[in-house]
């Protein structure tokens, strides 16, 4: 029963790293009041240019460098849409993710060797070994948790920092001003372009590390579709955290947990189907909606920035 | 009978009349603000022409106009929301550039918006540090509250600095507005119409503070289009008139008449004729009818009163009390939690809006824009959209264009409607077109109930003349018209009896002529009718 426990944490946090990763890049985009639904574009994007990178270089670290800047790009070309042009968001998101599955896996067929006629493909490279932190490590059931990637380390960090710098410093404070009441906020100072521009790039390049995880460490290695519709996980798990980089956790492990139980039970020759199991998740976040569209109170605490996907200018009246 | 409206001018400064202090204007050798020659364009408009703005420190100085004078635009320029396209800002005798709301701050200059500037979601603490530019990357907060009370205190602004916009009256956010100016070090605060959502209450003191603050050498200039708060607030006035300054007055040198006449151009008629006419049957009657407001608390509550066809009765309260919800289960876009409606006898309570607006119910509602026109759609078929399901508009189910351009034309020339041809887009029309289109509508559609929410809102004199003549038109022809305003004036000049509404109550109903603004005043603040002569 411990063994099971124990490997079922491991796989949670393995495949909810990538989702926190996401999570946090897109909450800190929605909180300054940009929808970004090219999450899924960008996390295959990023997915294929780390991986390729780092078959070629050898550097984890350049593949990681290489994700955030790809994740930064898509998204600077959705802020510039969004923001400068004023397009419909949505649109604009939607356009990014098509163009980016489209194009991931193009580039799947071009950036390998030539010996595999530039296929990706089934290549081994270099990945994300885990590190075992001495003692820790061993502990029953939580030793799991010390026994990860630098990656998944980072994540433990990204959390409560994330949490921190949104509510309670001066920075975290005018993001969620913008993204609230983007009026207020430029009447009060705020260059509301700027904010705008700095954490959707910012956001983008979390969903890109959230991407290359997926190709370095988690499933190491590049295949068609590798996020398998992550990207739109995040956007519900968005929602269920209600725009809080803490609670990020809470749905990535509810999530990725899923994700460890189907294993099992896949291993040990269940009949239930699969589909159930990935319900689950979506279920929770509409649950998560109803409640927060039929409790005002609690919407207005946690609820979705009030401006989200609406564009600003100064002199519109 | 007939009602002056502003006969005793002194009478409609009441919330200010007897706290009024003249002070000795100090000339001091530069003034603290000098803007000169300030032009500002929008497509199709020239909001501002050549305008000059004078302020010395210690002063309050009134912009008075109509709406679109161009009050709010030449402010938004001076706080750095919009950009002036010509013209000079001398600060302190130095020229300055204000390119955005933070240059602005930093010259000292505050503006408190007409629609407040705070955020609902965060606490009034959150609210007041906002962009300050000297904050520390992590904010101490208990420092930030411990000087929000002290300032609180020295100002007599009681707020916590702990709770959320959201759950604050519209009074108290006023007081964060003021706080955030204060806790700035604004020396030049711009005031855009602030006494609109107060109490007479609430108005004097906010009288109280801008006089504080004056007294401590701060400047302040507030917009309006009130003649009695120019009197009470103000050292100085000047007056725009289509985006040009028409003139500029020592206050206590002029008198509201003067500047009534300036303001529009033209000299107004301060005066509706009502004639005596019978009352016919009960038209609507409510009894003990309580509803719900959007988060499912009470907003209604025992409410009980009849109008008689050829009534009006008019409806008071501060913004907030239970008028939207009235207006709303009246007209059939709420549903009540319990109580009566019967409208001509006949029980309508909970029916649809169509079942509502077959039984005779014209509405004028709050908000015009959402849902009194249909902005993408022509100046004609905004007129028709009341009665267009039935002949001569509809033959066999199908709409009659022609027939309805022609009720469309004679509309418009009946209510001299301002539009450029009838198939113009309503939203391109001014507020008072709209308003006169609105109310062209259901008036004609009216069939002896009219429910008016605020008509004459935001109008200019021109247009609230006419939309109240309207309304008393329509009285003496035999329609029941219940009318929800804020304008005592208003109220008192145009309705029969006053019901005052507070926390959703009725504290009382009386007749206008026994209505003195002391009374209303005292009810809109909770006092029942009852009470108040005691």
């Amino acid at each position: 029963m411990i063994e099971l426990i124990t490997s079922l944490m491991a796989i949670t946090l393995r495949s909810g790293a990538s989702l926190i990763y996401a999570t946090v890049g897109e909450i800190y985009t929605e909180r300054s009041g940009i929808l970004n639904l090219g999450i899924e574009g960008m996390m295959l994007m990023s997915a294929v240019t780390s991986f390729a990178t780092v078959y070629h270089t050898g550097s984890l670290f350049l593949g990681i460098l290489m994700a955030m800047l790809v994740g930064g790009a898509m998204a600077s070309i959705h802020a510039f849409l969004s923001i400068t042009m004023r397009a419909n968001q949505v649109v604009s998101g939607l356009s990014i993710t098509l163009f980016g599955s489209g194009m991931a896996s193009f580039l799947g067929q071009r950036l390998g060797p030539e010996s595999n006629k530039g296929y990706l493909v089934g290549l081994v490279g270099a990945k994300f070994e885990p590190i075992a932190i001495p003692f820790l490590s061993k502990l029953p059931i939580i030793g799991a948790i010390f026994n990860q990637d630098i990656l998944t380390y980072i994540v433990y960090l990204l959390l409560p920092a994330g949490w921190y710098y949104l509510y309670k410093t001066r920075n975290g404070l005018n993001l969620r001003a913008v993204g609230e009441n983007p009026q207020t906020a430029d009447a009060m100072g705020i260059n509301i372009a700027k904010v705008r521009y700095l954490y959707t790039i910012l956001g983008g390049m979390l969903v890109g590390i959230g991407g290359a995880h997926l190709s370095l460490s988690y499933a190491p290695g590049w295949t068609e579709n590798i996020t398998g519709g992550r990207g739109w996980i995040v956007i519900a798990l968005v929602i269920f955290s209600m725009w809080n980089p803490a609670r990020a956790v809470w749905g990535a492990i509810l999530f990725g947990g899923i994700n460890a139980v189907q294993f099992r039970l896949q291993a040990s020759g269940t009949t239930i189907p699969a589909a159930y199991l990935n319900m689950l998740p979506y279920l929770a976040t509409i649950f998560v909606l109803v409640i927060l569209t039929w409790w005002e109170a609690l919407s207005k605490r946690v609820g979705a920035p009030s401006a989200l996907a609406k564009s600003y200018m100064r002199e519109d009246k | 009978m007939i009602i002056s409206i502003c006969q005793p001018y002194a009478l409609c400064a009441w919330p200010f009349a007897n706290f009024c202090f003249r002070r000795e204007t100090k000339k001091v050798t530069t003034p603290i603000l000098d803007m000169k020659g300030i032009t500002k364009r929008f497509p199709n408009v020239v909001a501002n022409e050549n305008v000059d703005v004078e302020l010395y420190p210690g002063e309050v100085l009134a912009l008075l106009g109509e709406n679109g004078a161009g009050k709010s635009t030449l402010m938004n320029v001076l706080a750095g929301m919009y950009r002036a396209d010509a013209g000079e800002i001398f600060i302190r005798g130095k020229r300055v550039e204000i390119d955005s709301p933070r240059d602005a701050m930093r010259l000292g200059i505050g503006m408190i918006h007409q629609n407040f500037m705070l955020v609902d979601t965060m606490t009034v603490a959150e609210n007041i540090i906002l962009g300050l530019p000297d904050l520390p990357f992590v904010p101490n907060m208990v420092d930030v509250n411990g000087r929000i009370r002290q300032l609180s205190e020295r100002y007599n602004l009681q707020v916590d600095p702990d709770s959320r916009i959201w759950q604050l009256s519209v009074g108290e956010q006023q007081r964060v507005e003021i706080l955030k100016l204060i806790y700035r070090g604004a020396e030049i605060l711009i005031l855009d119409e602030p006494t609109a959502v107060l109490t007479p209450q609430e108005a004097k003191e906010l009288n109280g503070i801008l006089q504080q603050m004056t007294r401590e050498g701060k400047s302040a200039i507030f917009i309006t289009h009130k003649m009695e708060e120019v009197i009470a607030f103000s050292d100085w006035v000047r007056v725009l008139n289509k985006g040009r300054l028409v003139t500029v007055k020592q206050t206590n040198r002029t008198n509201p008449q003067e500047l009534a006449r300036l303001m529009v151009g033209r000299d107004v008629l301060f005066r509706l004729e009502k004639k005596d006419h019978d009352l016919g049957d009960v038209a609507l009657e409510l009894t003990d009818v309580s509803a719900n407001n959007d988060k499912g608390l009470p907003a209604l509550q025992g409410i009980s009163f009849r109008i008689h066809s050829g009534e009006i009765l008019g409806v008071a309260g501060v913004a907030g009390n239970g008028q939207k919800q009235l207006v709303e289960i009246l007209t059939g876009l709420r549903n009540v939690s319990g109580g009566k409606i019967r409208i001509f006898n006949e029980d309508k309570t909970n029916k649809s809006p169509l079942e509502i607006i077959n039984s005779g119910v014209s509405h004028i509602p709050a908000d015009r824009i959402a849902r009194g026109v249909a902005g993408d759609m022509s100046v004609a078929n905004n007129l028709a959209m009341k009665c267009y399901r039935k002949p001569p508009l509809v033959r066999k189910g199908f709409l009659h264009p022609a027939r309805i351009l022609d009720l469309a034309r004679r509309m418009i020339d009946l209510f001299s409607i301002d539009t450029p041809t009838p198939q113009t887009h309503a939203k391109f029309l001014s507020g008072g077109n709209i308003q006169k289109t609105i109310l062209a509508r259901e008036i004609d559609a009216c069939r002896g109930l009219l429910i008016a929410a605020y008509p004459a809102r935001g109008l200019d004199v021109g247009a609230t003349e006419f939309v109240r003549k309207q309304m008393i038109a329509q009285s003496e022809a035999g329609t029941a018209i219940l009318l929800v305003s804020e304008d005592l004036e208003e109220l008192v000049g145009v309705a029969d009896n006053i019901a005052v509404l507070f926390e959703g109550k009725v504290m009382g109903i009386l007749p206008s002529n026994k209505a003195d603004t002391e009374k209303l005043g005292m009810m809109m603040a909770g006092v029942k009718l009852e009470e108040t002569t005691a």
